[in-house]
């Protein structure tokens, strides 16, 4: 009877995760299917899924319209800076935290990702004088620069995490083989993490993609993202939703390809020792 | 030949120098709308005549704008060379000395052609702050096969109690047909906009003369307890989430009878492309309570130099290409007359063409009945009609717009909800200052 049970309990689970799959999903999709729409048929109740004229037109009024080769390029080149500057300076940090912890590092940790419970907005003001002092205000140097003080906090934290997860006794094998420091690191710590590494590094990519208040409100022209390409396609006097849905569908889709191809590394990294 | 060729790079080096002098990139912050998206478009005319000034444009929503720029101003960032603001932000950034006056344009302007109200709005102590480029009143659209239908004629100048009822008549719930559709979402240019522009035509107002809240009055009771009551009979479900686009989507998909919001949303409402319904809408004044004042409000999206820029004469002549009488001919010369910016010139008005475009009149008579300046049954301390001119109104009505909201989705009675707003008013204008 017990053997009995498991089919019908993997397809209830099974149904399950498809289920939340869809409904995680729908949302990108529905976005995805209303940039092909006219705005009229965007707006019609009930909601039109499929049986619809597809049509280009917002795809050819978002391009008219904007830059969209500036702003993804400043999206990569803000968002693959940042993750790697950010690896430079959280890897050595997370060594020193899972290797030679000190009193104080649970609490340094701890601090660290306290930080990020502040909302951005209250310190929105004397970041803008600062980067307005240090010319830094619509500059790439200086979304890379506060990005990576950003996500800081979330790569140290996931990197001491996998790091933990490394038996010591590997590290102070090569330092007993004479091993000093940075080839300790580099070539004995790295390779054993690279799962999550590579992680760390694809999660942070995507959250400093979608970085929208300080991508916002830093830039004008010359260091706009994405995030300030889709803001421009929103409107509170006038339809807008088709064009919104082309732009947007445009922002996503290369965040979207890239974690497609990376998920095997992406769910590797994030399940890293869970069942140890 | 070596004389030659040190003349040649004396030369170059004098062209590139002064071609540096003179090239200058004007950055222009702006709202994503029809008009102004238009304007991103015909800019070719104006770096035409004028080949030393580029255009940088950042669109943003509205909302994220005001934000952005309200921060860069604050803080003197010197982001942007021309901002567009409206008329709740250019009386009190004027009065902080953060704008350039545009007292000084040319006579060509014509600066006594804009509207006076316009004008007005955007005007501190007699000196015009901000060039309007578009402005917007409110009105009743409403459809005219379901007033007929009805048996009703919708006056020019119709009356709350008049709306009510033709509301109750043209309202059919089996068919999805509501009799009127309106704001309901939270925030203080959303419902909290059309219910204080509301309360004025029942002889409510915000504060008294002394700065003291006036939600505990009877006005305002009867102002919101009309409100929720016409909602209740004839209004679409779900309408606390309804603002400014859902209200939209409905009325051109034939669910309302009648939608009393933005002049701007004519042209929306009569659009072929897009309305189920564009051969059947009228258009009349909002409604009064035989009190002087309509429900009516006024706003303007206008262009304004932030202080301390660097281009101001550069930016100065992109505002008067932007804003003049010759902007307005050459759009009508490539899109027509009806995709003409709205509600700042009188010569627009005069226009025989321009006349013939079916809401123009109704606009222009929505406009003139609005008086920022007076707008209240009784005197009121502040300028605004559906705002008061206060740095501190857009959080005290963000909150009082949810206590309606909440109020009209029916987790809270009407008393509640102006308690609630009279309270936290009260809190806020404390703390400010305003009273003790």
């Amino acid at each position: 009877m017990a053997q009995k049970k498991i089919p019908y309990q993997k397809i209830a689970v099974t149904a399950f995760a498809w289920a939340v799959g869809m409904a995680i999903f729908f949302p990108i999709l529905w976005t995805f299917l209303t940039g092909f729409k006219t705005e009229a048929v965007a707006i019609a109740s009930p909601p039109v899924f499929f049986n619809f004229e597809w049509t280009l037109e917002n795809y050819d009024a978002v391009f008219e319209r904007a830059d969209y080769f500036r702003f993804f390029m400043n999206s990569v080149i803000i968002s693959v800076g940042s993750t790697v500057l950010g690896l430079l300076i959280a890897i050595p940090a997370a060594w020193a935290m899972a290797f030679v912890p000190g009193k104080q590092t649970k609490n340094i940790l701890m601090w660290m990702l306290s930080t990020k419970m502040l909302p951005p907005v209250g310190v929105l003001v004397p970041i803008y004088l600062l980067f307005r002092d240090f010319g830094m205000l619509d500059t790439r140097f200086g979304l890379l620069f506060v990005l990576t003080l950003i996500n800081l906090p979330i790569i140290v934290w996931m990197l001491y995490t996998y790091f933990r997860e490394i038996p010591v006794e590997i590290l102070e094998a090569a330092r007993m083989d004479g091993a000093p420091l940075l080839n300790e690191v580099v070539h004995i710590l790295t390779p054993m993490a690279l799962p999550g590494i590579a992680s760390t590094l694809l999660l942070n990519i995507i959250l400093a993609w979608n970085e929208a208040f300080w991508t916002i409100n830093l830039t004008t022209v010359d260091a706009a993202p994405l995030t300030a390409f889709i803001a421009s396609f929103s409107s509170p006097e006038g339809l807008f939703y088709a064009k919104l849905s082309a732009a947007s569908t445009m922002a996503i889709a290369p965040i979207l390809i890239m974690g497609w191809f990376c998920q095997k590394q992406l769910v590797r990294g994030l399940t890293f020792g869970a069942v140890k | 030949m070596k004389r030659i060729t040190q003349i040649f790079c004396a030369a170059a080096v004098v062209s590139l120098a002064s071609g540096a002098a003179f090239a200058q990139s004007l950055t222009i912050a702006t709202v994503n709308n029809g008009d102004m998206i238009r304007m991103q478009k015909l800019t070719s005319d104006f770096t035409e005549k004028n080949p030393g000034i580029e255009l940088n444009w950042v669109t943003l929503e509205e909302n994220v704008l005001r934000q952005r720029v309200t921060t860069d101003i604050a803080t003197k960032g010197g982001q942007y060379d021309i901002m567009t603001i409206g008329t709740y932000e250019v009386p009190i950034w004027a009065r902080e000395g953060w704008l350039v006056s545009l007292d000084d344009l040319p006579a060509s302007y014509d600066i006594d052609d804009l509207l006076p109200a316009i004008r007005g709005g955007l005007s501190v102590d007699g000196s015009l702050y901000a060039a309007p480029f578009y402005g917007e009143s409110s009105m009743v659209m409403y459809r005219t096969d379901l007033m007929e239908k009805a048996g009703l004629t919708m006056p020019d100048a119709p009356t709350w109690d008049f709306i009510r009822e033709a509301a109750k008549a043209m309202t059919d719930k089996d068919n999805e047909v509501y009799g009127v559709c309106l704001r309901g979402k939270a925030g203080w240019g959303e419902n909290a906009a059309f219910i204080t522009a509301m309360s004025n035509s029942f002889g409510a107002r915000w504060f008294d003369l002394d700065w003291n809240p006036q939600f505990d009055g009877n006005a305002w009771k009867e102002t919101l307890n009309f409100y929720l009551e016409m909602m209740e009979e004839s209004g679409p479900p779900g309408a606390s989430s309804n603002g400014f686009n859902e209200n939209l989507a409905l009325f051109q998909t034939g669910k309302c009878g009648m939608w009393i919001d933005a002049t701007v949303a004519a042209s929306f409402v009569t659009n072929p492309n897009d309305s189920q319904v564009h051969d059947r809408v009228g258009f009349a004044l909002a409604p009064d309570k035989g009190l002087g004042k309509r429900g009516n409000w006024l706003w303007a999206w206008s262009l304004a130099i932030p202080a301390g820029s660097q281009k101001v004469e550069a930016a100065k002549k992109f505002i008067n290409w932007a804003t003049s009488k010759d902007y307005l001919a050459l759009v009508a010369s490539k899109e027509g007359w009806a995709n003409v910016p709205p509600g700042t010139r009188t010569s627009l008005y005069e226009n025989p063409e321009y006349a013939k475009v079916p809401f123009a009149q109704m606009t222009l008579d929505s406009i003139n009945s609005a008086d920022p300046t007076n707008p209240a049954v009784d005197p009121v301390p502040y300028v605004g009609i559906q705002f008061v001119a206060i740095p501190e109104f857009q959080g005290i009505a963000t909150a009082v717009g949810q206590q309606f909201s909440a109020a009209l989705a029916g987790q809270i009675s009407a008393d509640v909800a102006l308690k609630n707003a009279q309270d936290l008013t009260e809190r806020a204008m404390k703390k400010a200052g305003y009273i003790k």
